[in-house]
């Protein structure tokens, strides 16, 4: 929780004087009734007259004034120091996210980042919001009230400070009965509206397999189970009300008796009784308050911890420690040296183990192996997007860790599996790669990645729209915007992590082409599934279950190398051979 | 400090700013597709996260009806049976009220009665007779509001229950049309905040309401009782408070719906950031990032203090204005103690009901932005409702079945399917398929090869009548397919689709999908078949392994093995194989070619694949290209042909 002071200290005079002025209210409500009740008993009983009674009026309407004054500036400063905290608490959340590696980012769900971001932040901001204007408001009030009557009428005030415990305690049991079955409920809701949006991902399955009927019957009884859950939480939540009204009902009823006793007989006043009633109001509607600020604080409080574990997530992954950070990638050799690595650290098996490879500065490697062999693994250790767990990594002979991070990731670029583009026209996304280029410059390495042809092809050409409203491309178009945008970084080692795999191969043969004419000083490692893709390498390496099985050519693959045979027949007719 | 451009600004804000009226969601991730997709939402599995997803401010509402009183009447009628029970619920309002008023009242006599010339026994008495009315009266609202309240909860569940359960059912029966033209997050969001704000109208507020019109009704009937006088003076400042209500709510909701936009601004950036958080990585673009969410976060700070301090500060002000009100009752009415002869009970009383007047007005009006909420929500609802569903098969459709799937009543079919002529585009400007000529025996397997967007998936579309044929036929058989019943037809075709759709659930009630009432050894054959087996049993609980939403505990190619045990499992005597391998390696899928040649065995079979090698043995290779077909024939016919087939198949592996 210390965290949170450093949100609430650049907005701490807010945080001060919101709830000051509330007290303000506060006060004046409390002084209101005693008002009342000079003037029953000096201006009416005592005879101080008219304009004894005018002037009091006229205080109270200052009081009024003071009160809405008091009041507006406190929501005023509530605000301010509310929206203040969450803005930058926003801004720091999503910071850090960016900070993440890969394995932090791993480790968090996407949607559930997202909601951390929105949904958790606004919670908390509106607990606070609630807090600073009613966490000294109904307290604030519960005191007041009760210490006027206690100034007013001791034995009268014993009354009241009698049942108020008991109220306490009441709305105490109820709401303790009731959290877990809010809880209880929060999670049916939860399982509806995971039924609903499977079955909206999935409605191609549904209506192939005609499961429509088995889908009415799943979504009832998640239906039904979530009627009973909430009919079963509200039940006890709507004894609060009555109770409310009991105990002011015979709070009050208490203090007409007891204290119309005492008027009877003289020894207190009507006025004073008449201000009693007003309190007795005041201090248990507060207590209501009070409880309604405990039940919503519970959801804000599971927000905060949402929100605190990705802020103490430990980033594992930093340039801290980088001994050359100036340094750029000029020749582009990349070497592996007893290289292991596995993404879980409590996994028994390797992901990769015992890599031992050099490529020379400019090279075009290829690497292949079957689904999960731990190609996507070993090229991600280049940049740094994951760190190894044995052995180095080095790039122009100094390990990967000793460059800082913008260096390195500037001077190897990486398309990875997953393409994704964002909003914005389809020079921006190209932009991302070199903001400074111009627009030839876009326009050539697009060319290269065999885009230009297709994007000029559009009526908008490179301001066409990527994403809402605008153009949707296929899936070849899109790597290939994803190669064209990484070769605008002119980085000296190229990584292509199965780029192609939707691009035919006569354009796919283009593009390695302009790689090779276009491209001769950049190291070029490509991953691909297709033999075809990486048969014109300097040099293949296999991999299969996480160990280097094989480098060489082609051929001398063909030869030498069991797996690298397999998938060669696996893709091959063994009657036509490749051209 | 900032590197942001003024225009770059502008561009951030209208890009990912989304309409105030519709949900909270910004643009998606850019998808590749064959149709036009808006995209957007709250993304896919595991992409929700929490119940009602992100939301804005959920206090104040959002969105004004268009037809409130159309959308009421609607509303009302889900509470269909319960009707009866709303009088009696609105019966104990009135007693309630009454009662809250009655007891409030009685303090003028009571309290005039310790004041008045008598004796001490008589007050004594008076008064004891007083508190005891006083209990009973307060006892007779006490039980009311429990009940009230307790019956209303049961009527609101009820239609929640009613309309969830319509929505669900309405949105089964629309055609696959709808849901191509539409995200899921849009629905989602209509199954959750908006039935979520019409939930809260039902439970709380239309009680709430009521008894709000009565309190305040009943407040100004007993001031005038009380003191006619007084009660004018106070009403008089009624005006003012609804207008001091009116202005602050004019402004809170002009001010709302800016923030609302800056609010979708910032949860859309968010969502499409995040996402793509991994390439923001690669690109080093994470300072930019980070400076863009700084200018849109604080955007939405600035709009929010406007719009929150309205909303905030109608409590103070209305409150306050009547504590003016009350001051003014207590002056007035204290110089009418004096000079008219006003009892000091009433007094009491009075400052009482002034003080508390303005919150049923302040209540009021809350209550109005709610019920304006849940009028949009419902709209909404409504209008998925309203959607034309697939076409209901007319009464007199035929019932297919097959050898290997008998049912009773129906016809026969060996599984002889034939396309004549067949010509259909998604949008009347672009046909996708223009007369193409089909025809498989049964058992053959018929395969599709052509670049992306030839065609090749809107085949299966058609023969599924997920879409319609524009012009010529589809036959079973013989048997026109728009005679077959839809169900009918679908359940004697298994799909297998290329994007995997697994369910929450165990691993064997995912297998079993294919067919309800499979036996546990018929489970396991079928995942023999897709050479799933051995991946299952080494899974922590075997086939009992809970998958979680769409399969994410494990591999995209163990995923589509699954796929493929779902479809080997159904007894469908025709079988679509839509890209069915295609994350799965060429090494595993030739262990798999054995499966799946069990699989295809004395079905009719339409293979889509982009591996040469799985076509290799169909019967008929078909080439598509344009919506035309170029070329057919056997494997070693089409090499023959030395056209575009040889050339895919001798230059390349894969297709576009």
């Amino acid at each position: 929780m210390n965290r949170y002071w450093k949100y609430v200290k650049p907005y701490l005079p807010a945080f001060i004087i919101g709830p000051i002025l509330m007290i303000v209210e506060v006060i004046g409500e409390v002084v209101m009734p005693l008002l009342l009740s000079e003037i029953i008993d000096q201006g009416i009983i005592g005879g101080r007259g008219i304009s004894y009674i005018i002037t009091m009026g006229i205080t109270m309407v200052i009081t009024a004034l003071v009160m809405m004054a008091g009041g507006v500036g406190g929501a005023y400063f509530a605000v301010k120091a509310s929206s203040g905290f969450a803005n930058d608490l926003r801004k720091d959340l999503f910071r850090k996210i960016q900070e993440f590696s890969f394995k932090n980012i791993d480790q968090y769900s996407t949607g559930s980042l997202i909601t951390r971001l929105t949904n958790d932040i606004t919670q908390v901001q509106n607990m606070l919001q609630m807090m600073l204007r009613l966490a000294l408001r109904a307290p604030g009030m519960l005191i007041g009230a009760l210490i006027m009557a206690f100034i007013l009428n001791l034995k009268l005030a014993l009354v009241i400070f009698n049942i108020i415990p008991l109220l306490a305690l009441a709305i105490y049991f109820i709401m303790k009965l009731a959290f877990p079955r809010f809880k209880l409920m929060q999670q049916k809701l939860d399982a509806l509206n995971t039924v609903t949006q499977e079955n909206l991902i999935n409605i191609r399955v549904v209506k192939s397999f005609v499961r429509e009927g088995y889908e009415q019957d799943k979504f009832s009884q998640a239906n039904r189970d979530l009627k009973e859950s909430t009919i079963n939480a509200l039940k006890v939540v709507i004894f609060t009300m009555p109770a409310v009204m009991l105990a002011m009902n015979v709070t009050t009823l208490a203090v007409v008796w007891f204290g119309g006793k005492q008027v009877i007989v003289g020894s207190m006043s009507a006025g004073v009784l008449t201000a009693f009633v007003n309190y007795v109001a005041q201090i248990l509607i507060s207590l209501m308050f009070v409880s309604m600020i405990i039940l919503n604080s519970s959801r804000a409080f599971a927000s905060a911890k949402r929100i605190d574990e990705v802020l103490c997530t430990e980033i594992d992954l930093t340039d801290a420690y980088a001994a050359n950070k100036d340094l750029t990638i000029q020749a582009g050799k990349v070497e592996f040296r007893n290289v292991y690595f596995k993404y879980y650290k409590n996994n028994e098996k390797w992901v990769l183990e015992d890599i031992n490879l050099v490529i020379e500065p400019g090279e075009t490697v290829g690497i292949i192996g079957s689904t999960g062999s731990g190609k996507s693994s070993l090229v991600q250790l280049i940049p740094r997007l994951y760190d190894v767990d044995r052995g180095e990594v080095l790039v122009d002979d100094v390990n990967v860790k000793d460059f800082s991070l913008y260096n390195l990731r500037s001077g190897v670029g990486i398309v990875l599996q997953k393409n994704v583009l964002f909003a914005g026209s389809i020079i921006e996304n190209l932009k991302w790669g070199d903001e400074a280029a111009d627009d030839n410059t876009v326009y050539q390495f697009a060319e290269i990645a065999q885009a230009h042809g297709f994007i000029t092809s559009f009526n908008e050409g490179y301001g066409t729209e990527l994403g809402q409203g605008g153009v949707n491309v296929s899936g070849g178009q899109k790597q290939r915007l994803c190669i064209a945008r990484t070769l605008l970084k002119r980085p000296k080692v190229l990584i292509l992590d199965d780029s192609t795999s939707a691009v035919d191969t006569a354009t796919e043969a283009k593009i390695r082409a302009g790689f090779k004419n276009e491209l001769p000083g950049t190291t070029k490692i490509i991953i691909a599934q297709r033999i075809s893709s990486v048969i014109d390498a300097d040099k293949i390496v296999v991999i299969d279950d996480g160990k280097i099985v094989g480098i060489g050519s082609h051929s001398e693959l063909l030869q030498s190398c069991e797996a690298y045979t397999e998938i060669y027949y696996s893709q091959m007719d063994k009657k036509v051979t490749a051209s | 400090m900032s590197r942001l451009s003024e225009g770059r600004k502008e561009e951030l804000l209208r890009r990912y700013g989304s309409d105030p009226e519709n949900s909270f969601g910004g643009p998606g991730r850019i998808k590749a597709g064959k149709l036009k997709k808006r995209p957007g939402g709250f993304g896919g599995p595991g992409g929700f996260g929490g119940p009602g997803g992100p939301r804005g401010q959920g206090a104040i509402g959002g969105g004004k009806p268009k037809n409130a009183g159309a959308t009421i009447n609607r509303l009302l009628a889900y509470i269909g049976r319960d009707k009866v029970k709303l009088p009696v619920v609105f019966g104990f309002v009135l007693l309630s009220t009454l009662s809250s008023l009655g007891g409030s009242y009685l303090l003028r006599p009571i309290i005039n009665n310790l004041v008045a010339e008598a004796s001490l026994t008589v007050k004594l008495n008076n008064l004891l007779l007083g508190i005891l009315l006083m209990a009973g009266i307060y006892s007779v609202g006490v039980i009311c509001t429990y009940l009230q309240q307790k019956i209303m909860i049961g009527v609101s569940q009820n239609s929640l229950i009613r309309i969830r359960e319509e929505l669900f059912g309405k949105i089964q029966k629309l055609p696959l049309k709808y849901h191509d033209t539409h995200t899921h997050g849009d629905l989602m969001s209509r199954f959750t905040n908006d039935l979520e704000s019409v939930g809260e109208m039902l439970n709380n507020t239309l009680p709430q309401i009521f008894s709000g019109v009565l309190t305040l009704v009943g407040t100004i009937i007993l001031m005038f009782v009380t003191n006619w006088i007084l009660a004018m003076v106070i009403v008089i400042t009624v005006p003012l408070l609804f207008c001091a209500g009116g202005l602050i709510g004019k402004q809170s909701r002009k001010y709302y719906k800016a923030q609302q936009q800056a609010l979708g601004a910032v949860n859309g950036y968010i969502e499409e950031m995040v996402t793509g958080q991994k390439v923001i990585k690669v690109f080093c673009h994470e300072t930019r990032t980070v400076e863009e969410f700084q200018f849109l976060s604080d955007n939405l700070r600035q709009k929010q203090i406007k719009a929150q301090f309205f909303g905030g500060i109608m409590g103070p002000v209305m409150g306050n204005l009547s504590q003016i009100s009350y001051s003014l009752s207590a002056a007035i009415g204290g110089i009418l103690c004096l000079t008219a002869n006003f009892d000091l009970g009433g007094l009491t009383i009075f400052t009482n009901y002034s003080r508390h007047f303005s919150r049923p007005i302040m209540e009021l009006s809350m209550h109005m932005n709610v019920i304006f909420s849940a009028l949009a929500g419902a709209e909404r609802v409504f209008e998925v409702m309203d959607e034309t569903p697939e076409t209901a098969d007319p009464t007199d459709v035929i019932a297919i079945s097959a050898a290997t799937n008998p049912v009773t009543g129906a016809r026969m079919v060996k599984g002889e399917v034939t396309l004549k002529d067949v010509t259909f585009g998604y949008i009347p400007e672009k046909t996708i398929l223009k007369k193409i000529n089909v025809h498989a025996q049964p058992g053959q397997k018929i395969a599709f090869v052509g670049s992306t967007g030839a065609g090749k998936t809107t085949i299966t579309n058609l023969i599924n009548r997920f879409y319609e044929v524009e012009s010529g036929q589809i036959l079973i058989d013989w048997i026109d397919i728009k005679q077959i019943g839809k169900d009918s037809l679908r359940g004697n075709i298994a799909m297998v689709l290329q994007d995997t759709h697994l369910f929450s659930g165990t691993v064997r009630e995912n297998i079993r999908y294919g067919r309800l009432d499979a036996t546990d050894d018929e489970v396991v054959t079928a995942a023999k078949v897709a050479w799933a087996h051995s991946f299952i049993e080494r899974l922590p609980q075997g086939y009992d392994t809970v998958l979680e939403g769409d399969g994410a505990n494990l591999s995209q190619g163990e995923r589509q093995l699954l796929n493929i045990a779902r479809a080997a499992i159904s007894k469908a005597p025709i079988l679509i194989l839509d890209e069915a391998t295609s994350s799965v390696d060429t090494r595993t899928e030739k262990h798999i070619e054995r499966g799946m040649d069990q699989l295809m065995k004395d079905r009719t079979t339409f293979v889509i694949a982009h591996r040469l090698s799985t076509v290799r043995n169909a019967d008929q290779i078909i080439v598509l290209e344009h919506g035309e077909i170029i070329e057919q024939g056997t494997h070693e016919e089409l090499l023959a042909l030395r056209g575009r087939y040889y050339q895919l198949y001798t230059g390349a592996v894969e297709l576009d």
